[in-house]
């Protein structure tokens, strides 16, 4: 390729792209990738869609900051974390998708489910800005209490039955503690920085917390699959632990759990989304859905 | 004679083509049997972009030296360490202009700390050596690095985070 024409790498379709597009494959080689005899592998999809989803979901959400964020260099932080989350959920979809055997790989598994497919917590994609949804500190607040809870659940996940989770989860967390540290760096800035920044943490926090309880309870599926999948319930004094300590030094006050209602009772998990989910959705699939297959 | 573990360490990375993928740490295996080649890599983050590229710079280096058969793997266990960076990659970064890692060493068991203010680390400029230098974002252009400034020369650069 030359570099006369930007337009050229457009209709060029040798496996040398870069940085995004062709040539992905299967990036869990080198694990012993064999499903436990004792596992349902029923279960197992599910599973891997949940916390791909989970990885996928904030992904999509927190790429929307790029170029909206307050400063240059949190525009870059925060697609960092992003494309971070992505990297987690291309594994543990292309995980999902081999263990099925349906022949659905990571892009089939993103870009071609609906909505009530996804099985994200409703916390992942709740519209906190850029735009009238929320701000930057309500993306702050969310970031923060996802990945304390996604560190918990990753820390136990290590150990889990399945060798590709405990990869993925041993890989993930190291890159989940960077993300936390951003998060509650920002919380103690704003919440304890002025009087504005105080104030709209304190609404960040109000807007967040109903979407919290959530994390805690156990799907069936997680409950079916004792020793691979992590029970979500054995999560919440840890999470409160940093939480509180994050917003001690924050000038912020963690409000009781407010019990989740879910929607219409059912939760993220099962398929039941918010009203924000469909237009994330049509968001993140539109291009490929328009051209299929379509590269850059 | 070279071998195709000899041509396989030749080849650089793609983000910092100053280091080889074998200074990187990223290249942890190559088997040769029967002419066919098995090279196993490794990604930095899970979301690096680059280790696709890497997988084709392996087979095009292994290729065009005559190797038919060339299988590149991507492994994630155990997971990459900036401990594994060479020390000869140090080197090269730091005279790239790149601040080269600390070293972690052996993981301490039991929960991930929390830490509430940046990290006061000594990071020494690459340009000027000076140590006062500050951190102005823990995330750069690609996930491994972090930006920072010396205080004595005002150069800002980049440094690959420990992780």
């Amino acid at each position: 390729m030359s570099f006369d024409n930007a337009y050229e790498s457009l209709i060029d379709h040798e496996d040398t792209h870069w940085a995004f597009g062709t040539g992905f494959h299967t990036a869990l080689e080198g694990v012993d990738r064999e499903v436990p005899a004792t596992v349902d592998r029923a279960d197992l999809v599910a599973y891997c869609l949940m916390l791909g989803d989970d990885s996928l979901v904030l992904s999509q959400r927190l790429a929307a900051w790029c170029s909206r964020a307050p400063e240059l260099e949190e525009d870059i932080a925060l697609a960092n974390i992003a494309l971070d989350l992505l990297g987690q959920a291309r594994l543990l979809l292309t995980r999902a998708g081999e263990v099925e055997g349906a022949g659905r790989d990571e892009d089939a598994l993103a870009y071609l489910r609906d909505e009530r497919e996804f099985r994200n917590v409703h916390l992942a994609e709740i519209d906190c800005g850029p735009g009238p949804g929320g701000d930057f500190a309500t993306t702050i607040v969310r970031l923060l209490v996802f990945s304390s809870w996604k560190i918990a659940q990753f820390s136990r996940l290590r150990g889990s039955a399945d060798p590709v989770l405990a990869a993925v989860a041993a890989k993930g967390l190291k890159e989940l503690a960077y993300h936390r540290d951003h998060a509650a760096q920002w919380a103690v800035r704003l919440g304890d920085g002025t009087e504005e920044s105080h104030r709209r943490m304190v609404a960040a926090v109000d807007r967040v917390w109903p979407f919290v309880d959530e994390l805690f309870h156990a799907s069936a599926v997680e409950a079916r699959l004792a020793g691979v999948a992590v029970d979500p319930a054995e999560l919440r004094s840890e999470v409160d632990g940093v939480l509180d300590a994050v917003f001690e030094a924050s000038g912020l006050t963690r409000p009781e759990p407010i019990p989740t209602a879910f929607v219409a009772g059912q939760a993220g998990r099962e398929g039941v989304h918010t009203e924000a989910m469909g237009f994330l959705v049509a968001e993140m699939q539109h291009l490929h859905r328009s051209m299929p297959g379509a590269v850059w | 004679m070279t071998t195709a573990r000899h041509i396989a360490e030749q080849v650089r990375d793609p983000e910092l083509p100053v280091l080889t993928l074998a200074d990187l740490g990223v290249l942890r295996d190559v088997t040769e049997s029967d002419g066919r080649v098995l090279v196993t890599i490794t990604p930095t983050y899970s979301g690096c972009p680059a280790i696709d590229e890497m997988g084709s710079d392996l087979r095009r280096a292994l290729t065009s030296a005559g190797y038919a058969d060339v299988e590149v793997r991507t492994s994630l266990h155990p997971a990459w360490t900036t401990d594994w960076i060479s020390e000869s990659g140090k080197q090269k970064l730091l005279d790239y202009g790149i601040a080269p890692p600390n070293r972690i060493g052996p993981k301490v068991a039991g929960p991930i700390p929390l830490n509430l203010t940046p990290p006061s680390q000594r990071v020494p400029c690459p340009r000027c050596g000076s140590p006062r230098t500050t951190e102005l974002s823990r995330f750069g252009s690609t996930a491994c690095k972090a930006l920072r400034r010396c205080e004595d020369c005002a150069e800002p650069f980049e440094h690959i985070k420990e992780i």
